[in-house]
């Protein structure tokens, strides 16, 4: 009969402090070296980690009444726009939004940052004034402290999987994966591989609807699928897609987050960002869990399109390792052009590793998915009428 | 082995005359073009770092280039990366032809001053804005 675990002996594991915890980098000499059934016997969890450029976040914030009380309709945060068409005092600020005083050097991002960094930010806000809500402008400064709830809720973060860019073109092209040199000047990539958190679940069985996550420092939930969630994305024969798979909505409280995990980008000529840092715990129920989590990077790939082609559907050039990528330079139909990340696979691993210490030290326990993602049709695209 | 960087602003008639040529044959000195910009007829630009076993022998070559009219100014811009905000992405080093920025052990950034040539392609590649160039 062959072993399984369950959630429920592996949290009273935990909470008797007997857990045996490794990261998803940690695994894989171990399941090379003994087998998946040995290690199984031995490993109880693994943890996963990501730290990356995610634009699909935000946060939603509830600053209290005033007295009178204002309907806010238009709301900034420092100057960056926020949307308020919701109740009265609710707003939501995306990550991506620019500053209208400071373009593209500061943004929703920022004031997020600025919030869990314990910041005050000025807040403005303007209606037309009610007989419920009769005031009709409001300028002050507010902090994390002063509002009632503050909490990421990020549409679309830890991509399984993403494009490596390159540039055929003459000229230099600033974009979201960076600054991309002429003439196949360069090639960046963005997931942290192997220890990437879907893909060390690529079929979605233990990351789910429900499942607690370490969300830039502080405890998170994943909250459903992400946009663009792309399950149908043509597989290796692992099962692991070759490009942008499938996605995750996260949601976690901004009180309890840490600067070290959670930063502002601006991409040149491009916009702005927000670095994530995501950790996921991955139960090994049995020992095919074992074998999915003991991927290493020769294992996943990931496709080459070209960038320098400004349609939706960019050429693509070929196929590489995730260990090609990591060796500083991969050869794409005979040329050799050198590689770059731009996810930071330094702060993956200490996410990786705080969220072991976190579980070995009996501080975190982890959920089964009440719901599973969705595995069904890819992503549509946009058809414009005529 | 002397070292020396300079930026050389040439007046538009000596842009066609093999200046660098003679710093090699006469002066006997290594010439590496960190940047240059030139185009006939006009002022041109051209950034050199120059060595040599003695640095007589750079002054003599400097020295020759302003008989001929180049102006000489040191090469005093450089980068400057504030380490304890950098995340250690990795954006820089897309851009880093020189190979002064790296990811090193543990991939944290790793900035070799001595490779770097000032191209400053690496300010701008820097999400975090943490690059910047220092006159």
């Amino acid at each position: 009969m062959p072993m399984t675990k369950s959630y429920d002996e592996i949290n009273e594991k935990i909470k008797t402090g007997k857990v045996v915890v490794v990261t998803a980098e940690e695994i894989i000499p171990m399941v090379e070296a003994e087998g998946p059934a040995k290690v199984l016997e031995k490993v109880d969890l693994v943890t996963t980690a990501t730290f990356g450029p995610m634009c699909s976040s935000g946060a939603f914030l509830n600053f209290g009444h005033s007295d009178p009380p204002i309907r806010m309709t238009k709301v900034w945060l420092n100057d960056v726009p926020a949307y308020a068409g919701i109740a009265a005092v609710d707003a939501y600020i995306g990550a991506t939004e620019c500053s209208e005083t400071r373009g593209l050097e500061y943004g929703g991002a920022h004031v997020i940052e600025d919030l869990i960094s314990g910041k005050k930010v000025k807040l403005r806000a303007v209606s037309y004034g009610t007989d419920c809500y009769p005031k009709k402008e409001i300028e002050t400064n507010v902090g994390l402290e002063d509002l009632n709830q503050a909490y990421l809720f990020n549409p679309r973060n830890v991509y399984q999987n993403y494009a490596v860019a390159v540039n055929s073109s003459d000229r230099i092209f600033h974009t979201y994966m960076g600054t991309l040199l002429p003439h196949y000047g360069n090639a960046t990539y963005t997931t942290s591989g192997e220890l990437s958190p879907l893909l060390n679940d690529p079929h979605y069985r233990t990351i789910g609807i429900g499942t607690k996550i370490l969300l830039a420092g502080g405890e998170g939930y994943v909250a459903w699928e992400g946009t663009q969630h792309n399950p149908a994305q043509e597989r290796n024969e692992l099962g692991i897609p070759v490009s942008s798979g499938g996605t995750l909505a996260l949601i976690g409280d901004l009180r309890g987050m840490k600067r070290d995990y959670l930063r502002a980008a601006t991409y040149h000529k491009y916009g702005i960002s927000l670095f994530v840092g995501v950790g996921i715990p991955i139960p090994l129920l049995d020992e095919e869990m074992v074998r999915q989590v003991a991927v290493s990077n020769k294992e996943i790939s990931a496709t080459v399109y070209d960038y320098g082609v400004q349609r939706r559907s960019r050429p693509a050039l070929g196929r590489v390792t995730y260990a090609e990528l990591h060796s500083g330079e991969i050869c794409l139909n005979g040329k050799k052009i050198p590689t770059a990340p731009l996810s930071s696979l330094y702060k993956a691993r200490k996410i990786a590793t705080e969220l072991k210490e976190k579980i070995q030290n009996g501080q975190f326990t982890i959920t089964a998915p009440v719901a599973k993602l969705p595995y069904r049709d890819g992503v549509k695209p946009l058809r414009e009428e005529v | 082995m002397a070292k020396k960087r300079v930026v050389l602003t040439f007046p538009p008639e000596l842009t066609e005359k093999p200046l660098t040529y003679h710093l090699v044959k006469d002066f006997d000195l290594a010439i590496n073009i960190l940047k240059a910009k030139i185009t006939p007829g006009e002022e041109g630009t051209l950034v050199l770092e120059l060595s040599n076993g003695s640095p007589q022998k750079i002054d003599e070559g400097l020295d020759f280039l302003v008989r001929h009219g180049v102006a000489i100014e040191p090469l005093s811009k450089r980068i400057s990366l504030q380490e304890e905000e950098c995340i250690h992405c990795g954006s820089c080093t897309a851009v880093c032809k020189s190979g002064a920025l790296s990811l090193g052990e543990e991939n944290r950034l790793v900035f070799d001053r001595d490779k770097c040539i000032v191209c400053e392609l690496c300010v701008t590649a820097c999400p975090m804005r943490v690059i910047k160039v220092i006159f």
